[in-house]
């Protein structure tokens, strides 16, 4: 996995609550067999006319916001289904960070499985960040995870609570599987222990 | 360990194979299934970095998202479906895990499948790379849904790194009146916490209402525990739920059958177990329900009428459920039951049961389709199908103008080619009514499957219990 450590970018607004799965990612591109290339679908239903052209009104199709790599979000981002080709789709895109108020705990969980950061404030918070947002390309955030801290481009400071754990393997890229294979004695002796306690298992 | 628990911490502390001093677990997965759409990069992952999978016993496989309901035998004519049938095929064979393709008669719904098999057990940890993975919960297991980061990582170790979530109970009592049924009590419950109100919580069901529900009613709650949030939702096993295991293809037989019924039993949360939340609803006061916006928390009765967003005080919120409106094309105080349909779609994970169809035969004998809609009865499993026929239910569908389809996931997502066109409104027994989910542009309105058949009938919404009077 690829390391996050600190990005400085356009953040696009995104003022709606429940943002969900099939939204972010519309069921037809969930048949490919690879990981890579869905950015093509994120939020396509918006983001194309009926005809393949692009939709203006939309906002990662607005000039000031097509470089976004930072979403600001209403709540409940990324709910529904546990696809996890919805932050594929994001971060084929080029976007790496997601603020909102609350997230969907299996999409929550998917992000810091592919480098992404996703980043709970408060409703002062989020609400100042999608302000920050309308100034569009005049106004980047710089996202630093090590400190846990977003900074505007007035210089504003905002703190931000992640899990340890979460941060660790974020920082230095690790790779979840081969950490849990060192543990892979320790898995055996439950194996052994259940055999005899629930046999039926 | 004197201290009182929750059924969540028991089965919780049964699977601890390791706890870091910062509260990450490790946690042991005794099933794992599988289907087509969240598991080729997985399976290409443990190619890529020369890994097996740790327990193939564990693991069942079935194919479900993107088959077709229409006669199988000629193969699956789009490409990509087909291709990625086939790749789950293929990756089965080479990884020894059991199959279920899609003319076996056990194939299904991952979520029909599992229960059916005897696969799913009380005190059990199941996961899918599925959401809905929470139906399993009703056999008081612990079911979530996983992405398929997670899915390589079951296959690989048999494991996942978890920490805690909250224990929730919703706890609900009362006799639900005749019509109002388990997907009426889910979508109420959602309604009054939200889509989001179960995040980072097990939601436990407790209650008269839910004692009184069938293990298919208890699937059907359980199962739309993530559509308010919550990745899983659990509902103590008692004698209903043994009887439903009992000679299951895969469930214990003899002694160990007995054994595990002891353990079972003792699963069920300690009468002070702490909850970090409460909740509680009178079913008795419930009415049949019927979703109006694009969120499953849009729901109102089927007396009520469509409610005006204006009131909502938070603008982000107020935006999103005028523009709700805008896509269902409805204006706030229109009746619902003046909202005329164009589709009816019965099936799912949420309510594709044997006792979800007896429902909807109950109300369409000796009724016909309205003429001016199209209804399709997707079973949820080749057995739920072949057991529907031994009762006679296919000719009450048929005689009433139902299509009767081959079982699969459908129009609940369609992703195989049973789709809403842009603009058709759909009374569906499914679980999501997001924008596009049965079909671009399509409108979809989540209903019990009872609803949906008078719903069938009079071509709009109607209240069932008016009309099996």
């Amino acid at each position: 996995m690829e390391k996050f450590k600190n990005i400085t970018a356009v953040a696009a607004p995104l003022p709606e609550v429940n943002v969900d799965t099939d939204k972010i990612i519309p069921k037809q591109y969930l048949k490919t067999i690879e990981r890579t290339g869905l950015g093509k679908g994120l939020f396509s239903e918006l983001r194309y006319n009926d005809d393949g052209t692009e939709n203006e009104d939309f906002v990662l199709n607005k000039s000031q916001y097509r470089n976004a790599k930072i979403l600001v979000a209403g709540d409940n981002f990324g709910c529904g289904s546990s696809r996890e080709h919805a932050p594929w789709a994001l971060l084929d895109y080029g976007i790496k960070v997601v603020i909102s108020t609350s997230f969907a705990d299996i999409f929550y969980n998917n992000c810091f499985k592919n480098g992404m950061l996703p980043i709970v404030l408060d409703e002062t918070e989020v609400s100042l960040l999608m302000e920050e947002t309308e100034r569009g390309s005049n106004a980047t955030l710089t996202v630093d995870l090590e400190s846990q801290e977003i900074t505007t481009s007035d210089g504003n400071k905002i703190n931000f609570k992640i899990d340890k754990f979460l941060k660790h393997c974020l920082l230095n890229g690790l790779d979840d599987i081969a950490l849990t294979l060192e543990k892979n004695s320790e898995i055996g002796s439950y194996e052994d222990k259940i055999k005899s306690q629930r046999p039926w298992v | 360990m004197s201290k009182s628990r929750t059924i969540y911490d028991k089965i919780w502390d049964d699977h601890l194979v390791n706890t870091n001093d910062d509260g990450t677990s490790l946690i042991y997965i005794d099933r794992h299934l599988v289907h087509e759409v969240t598991s080729p990069q997985a399976f290409e992952g443990l190619r890529m970095t020369k890994r097996k999978v740790r327990c193939p016993e564990k693991t069942l496989a079935v194919v479900d998202h993107n088959v077709p309901t229409t006669d199988r035998k000629n193969g699956i004519e789009d490409e990509e479906s087909r291709i990625q049938v086939e790749a789950l095929e293929k990756n089965c064979k080479e990884f020894g895990v059991e199959y279920f393709n899609e003319l076996d008669i056990r194939q299904g719904i991952v979520h029909v499948v599992g229960p059916e098999q005897g696969f799913t057990l009380p005190g059990t940890t199941i996961m899918c790379g599925d959401s809905h993975t929470s139906t399993h919960g009703a056999f008081g297991a612990l079911a979530m849904g996983i992405g398929t980061s997670e899915v390589e990582h079951i296959l690989a170790t048999q494991t996942l790194i978890q920490r805690k979530a909250k224990n929730f109970r919703v706890n609900v009592g009362g006799t639900a009146p005749d019509g109002v049924t388990a997907k009426d009590i889910i979508l109420s419950i959602i309604g009054e916490i939200g889509a989001g109100g179960g995040t980072g919580s097990v939601i436990e069901y407790t209650g008269k209402a839910i004692s009184d529900l069938s293990m298919e009613g208890r699937m059907t709650v359980c199962n739309m525990s993530i559509e308010g949030g919550a990745r899983a939702g659990l509902i103590g096993p008692d004698e209903k739920t043994f009887s439903y295991i009992k000679d299951r293809p895969r469930s214990p037989k003899g002694d160990d059958f007995d054994r595990a019924v002891d353990y079972w039993n003792a699963l069920n949360s300690d009468k002070d177990a702490y909850f970090d939340r409460d909740v509680y609803l009178d079913a008795a006061a419930l009415p049949p329900v019927v979703t109006w916006g694009t969120s499953p928390e849009d729901v109102v009765s089927i007396n009520g009428e469509v409610p005006d967003p204006e009131g909502i005080d938070d603008e982000i919120r107020k935006e999103t459920k005028k523009s709700a409106l805008e896509y269902m094309d409805l204006k706030p105080g229109t009746k619902i039951k003046d909202i005329e349909l164009d589709v009816i779609f019965i099936g799912s994970c949420t309510n594709g049961r044997i006792e979800d169809l007896r429902e909807v035969a109950k109300v369409v004998e000796g009724h016909h389709v309205n003429e001016n809609l199209n209804a399709m009865i997707v079973p949820g499993s080749g057995l739920v199908k072949e057991q529907a026929i031994n009762e006679g239910l296919d000719k009450i569908f048929m005689a009433a103008g139902f299509e009767w389809r081959e079982p699969g996931c459908s129009m609940c997502l369609a992703m195989n080619p049973d789709k809403l066109l842009p603009g058709q409104r759909c009374a569906s027994t499914s679980n999501r009514n997001f924008e596009g989910r049965q079909g671009f542009r399509g409108r979809t309105h989540l209903v019990s499957p009872a609803m949906a058949a008078a719903a069938a009938i009079a071509g709009r919404f109607v209240d069932v219990r008016d009309f099996v009077k």
